[in-house]
């Protein structure tokens, strides 16, 4: 079953000078296509400027395509009508989480979605202890998000999402402005929540490590899909990576650079056991 | 350091006013302050003083947390005491120099330092008792009739209470800004006024830049959470009377009515 | 003309009872036309640490001496401390704020009371020296991508000519191609110059590559203080304190376990090949 689908998605935005004149039009986002599976843990990296923020917009209708269809659970973005529903169904986490917390304390920003949707008093309560206990964070419910460390207001935001009980969360860069430590607590919660409790989860990313362990990655550039397939997949093809200004893992590096001296390594190394397993083997 | 700074100094504590209804608080406030301007004699003060203390009592906040309120208005408080020592006409007490005290005067001062004081020190109770946030939702649902005369009520209240979650951060990057454009050899404190308000350009341009695309980038988190408006909401606190709601309510009705009898006659 | 600290320590909220101990004792010496990373995560103190160097913030006690002079005795020029000792905060967007990217670099300079044209001198300069492209000056700063922005930020200061450049998370949101490009731009910086260089970062990785010496900071304090490979070698205690080695640590520790003789010392990708390479030969 197919959560997210999209169909020659093209997104265009006219560039103007300081007077207003058309300068010129820039294609964000080039005929994607795209099938994200119920339940699957996807991941789309890409370098600043591919055009990877640009699509995760589309699928929480935030941006509306100038070419092309968005699906979301079978709903297209483009109608009007459904959009309550779309957002409601593919919940959307931000880059900077000083931006998207509302409340003022950590339990009233967890409620603020259900509020908006019109759930009954006692079942926001209900929906906010369980968001919180989720990304692991009932214990600071009572705080104000002042005081967190950005990890944890990220993981609040995240709370903030689930507490809409979406089927589908699209994070855009979530830990972009986070620590290697915040960027940890970020992305164990999210893989807690897909494998927990099954919410399909589109990461959007440029950190390598973050997508280890995707089901699938969409490589963007120049708004185009440039690479798909499985983290291994990708992470073997470390030249074309390069290309595309990104990398790979250190790990996966070393492999290759030994591959290179004529080891014969397996292709796409992604952790450090499968490494020392590979040299042990040869 | 900056961003320790919270607005209304609300003090943390269990206590009876604390769980007070907002809009009792607000109404109470307002009704205090207002009996003040009513009373033509010192019982009436003394009135207030007793119900003032005994709320204080109950609040469980340490007086001195009340006082600090006054230190903002200590100026003002000596202003209105000397103008009135001294410009009020009637029957001369002390003179020297070219001034002169009269006896109306000393007991006007007295009755406006009081009235000015209690007024401080009461509204001090209710913002130390009352979080900013538990304010702003008294205030959206004690002005709802306002909504007939086409006031945007719910819209004033998020405005505020955004203001309060986002007042912190902006002093905290105002401070970074200030701090990365000194370390360029800019200089906020020296030179005449014309030239102060120009070394301000460096400040607040990224200041407003950043504002702004917080604001948008907010916008768009809201929306993307299914906002849309004050319509259809449901609250996740919402404010429902108590009984010690009413029974507040009826104490402060008593104090009207005994204060004012009181002091009027 | 090194940079000396002795015995610093600043309490941040003195006298409220939220004081806390940013920074506690610190003993440090810096000398001239190093390149040194300073390691820890956010709250650790490295940042605190860095706005002491150039006067930004006071310590409660302790001394700095650069040059020799106490940079706290009370006629000592605080002003022509912050040109020679250079500072560029982590986000770019809290100092850009002229119409365009030569405007913007000019500011500092033209601080320091210099007539306009040694000012665009020296702006020229500055630009040339971070890579920027030339059909970049005249655009505003605000348009430009967030490597650019970084390169712009590092050329206000620069500018200014300054002996000592610190580079707070000169790398963070830049994606990998940006942040290997910059690092390697700071890295060249240094060659030409031979600036004394302090890069702040909470990643080994990106800046085991670059830096002759590493200084962790944890909890307001020292941590550590050596050239890279014996900091790494510390990474078990590291990793308490929620500090991870580069990875390359790791899989040469592991190797080791399973009883290869490689060189555990090896920090980066190259270094680490090398030694497996042998090992096995």
């Amino acid at each position: 079953m197919s959560i997210v689908k999209t169909k020659d998605l093209t997104f265009e935005y006219i560039r103007r000078d300081e007077d207003g004149n058309v300068e010129g039009i820039t294609t964000a986002v080039d005929k994607v296509d795209l099938d994200i599976a119920q339940g699957s843990f996807v991941a789309v990296l890409g370098h600043n400027g591919s055009g990877k923020s640009t699509l995760a917009k589309h699928i929480n209708a935030i941006l509306n395509p100038t070419e092309g269809t968005v699906w979301v659970d079978g709903m297209d973005t483009s109608e009007e009508e459904k959009i309550w529903d779309i957002r409601q169904t593919a919940g959307m986490v931000f880059q900077n989480p000083d931006n998207q917390i509302i409340g003022q304390v950590v339990e009233e920003d967890v409620g603020f979605g259900p509020e908006n949707m019109g759930i009954p008093t006692k079942e926001i309560w209900e929906r906010v202890e369980e968001s919180l206990r989720a990304v692991g964070m009932y214990e600071f419910r009572k705080y104000s998000p002042n005081k967190l460390s950005g990890g944890q207001k990220q993981r609040v935001s995240i709370a903030g999402v689930l507490a809409m009980h979406p089927k589908c969360i699209v994070l855009d860069e979530p830990t972009a402005m986070l620590d290697p430590s915040g960027r940890r607590e970020v992305v164990r919660a999210v893989r807690a929540l897909n494998q927990v409790e099954g919410v399909t989860i589109i990461l959007i990313t440029h950190y390598m490590e973050e997508i280890i362990y995707a089901d699938k990655v969409f490589v963007m550039d120049s708004g185009k899909i440039a690479m798909e397939g499985t983290p291994r997949e990708i992470f073997s093809q470390v030249e074309r990576l390069k290309e595309l200004r990104l990398d790979v893992p250190q790990v996966t590096l070393l492999a290759y650079e030994l591959k290179k001296k004529g080891l014969r390594l397996p292709d796409g190394i992604l952790t450090v056991k499968e490494f020392a397993d590979a040299i042990e083997k040869l | 350091m900056l961003r320790d700074i919270t607005l209304g100094q609300y003090y943390q504590t269990e206590s009876i006013i604390h769980k007070l209804d907002p809009r009792v608080k607000l109404a109470g406030t307002l009704l205090y302050i207002i009996s003040l301007f009513f009373f033509r004699n010192f019982i009436g003060y003394a009135a207030a003083a007793v119900f003032l203390a005994v709320v204080i009592r109950l609040s469980k906040v340490p007086f001195k947390f009340m006082i600090r309120g006054m230190k903002a208005m200590v100026f003002l408080l000596l202003l209105t005491v000397v103008f009135n020592l001294f410009l009020t006409p009637g029957t001369p007490l002390v003179s020297f120099w070219k001034l002169r005290i009269t006896m109306e005067g000393l007991q006007l001062a007295v009755t406006m330092a009081v009235r000015l004081s209690m007024l401080v020190i009461g509204s001090s109770v209710m913002t130390l008792t009352t979080t900013p946030n538990n304010l702003t939702d008294g205030m959206e649902k004690g002005m709802r009739p306002l909504k007939l005369f086409r006031v945007p009520v719910h819209e004033v209240a998020m405005m505020m209470s955004i203001a309060l979650r986002f007042i912190p951060i902006l002093l905290e990057e105002t401070d970074k800004i200030m701090k990365a454009q000194i370390a360029r050899g800019a200089d906020f404190e020296s030179g005449n006024l014309i030239r102060r308000a120009k070394a301000l350009v460096p400040l607040l341009v990224p200041l407003f830049i950043s504002a702004f695309r917080r604001a948008n980038d907010l916008a768009m988190a809201m929306e993307a959470r299914c906002y849309r408006g004050g319509e259809g909401r449901t609250k996740m606190k919402p404010l429902v009377y108590q009984r010690r709601d009413r029974c507040a309510y009826l104490c402060i009705l008593f104090y009207l009515i005994a204060s004012i009898s009181l002091g009027r006659l | 003309m090194p940079i000396i600290l002795d015995h610093l320590t600043y309490i941040y909220g003195e006298d409220t009872p939220l004081a806390v101990k940013a920074l506690d004792d610190i003993c440090l010496q810096i000398p001239d036309g190093q390149f040194v990373g300073i390691i820890g995560h956010t709250g650790s103190g490295k940042s605190t640490l860095m706005q002491h160097l150039n006067g930004l913030v006071k310590a409660t006690s302790g001394h700095i001496y650069y040059n020799g002079e106490d940079i706290y005795d009370r006629d000592y020029d605080m002003k022509k401390l912050r040109s020679s000792v250079g500072l560029v905060f982590q986000y770019p967007e809290h100092q850009l704020f002229e119409i365009d990217v030569f405007s913007d670099v000019c500011f500092g300079p033209k601080n320091l009371g210099l007539d306009k044209k040694e000012a665009e001198l020296r702006a020229f300069d500055a630009l040339r020296k971070v890579g920027l492209p030339n059909e970049l000056y005249y655009q505003s700063p605000f348009e430009l991508s967030g490597g650019q922005k970084r390169r712009v930020a590092i050329a206000g200061v620069l500018a200014m000519k300054p002996q000592v450049l610190i580079l707070d998370e000169p790398t963070a949101g830049l994606d990998p191609k940006g942040r290997d490009e910059i690092l390697k731009q700071i890295k060249k910086l240094q060659a030409e110059t031979g600036m004394t260089i302090l890069l702040v970062s909470h990643s080994m990785e990106d800046v085991a590559e670059y830096v002759d010496r590493i200084i962790v900071m944890n909890k307001g304090r020292v941590m550590y203080d050596d050239i890279p490979r014996e900091v790494f070698s510390h990474y078990k205690e590291l990793e308490e304190v929620g500090l991870a080695a580069p990875q390359m640590t790791y899989v040469l520790q592991e190797l080791r376990k399973r009883g290869f003789r490689v060189d555990v010392d090896a920090a980066t990708v190259g270094e680490a090949a090398e030694t497996i390479y042998r090992a096995l030969n």
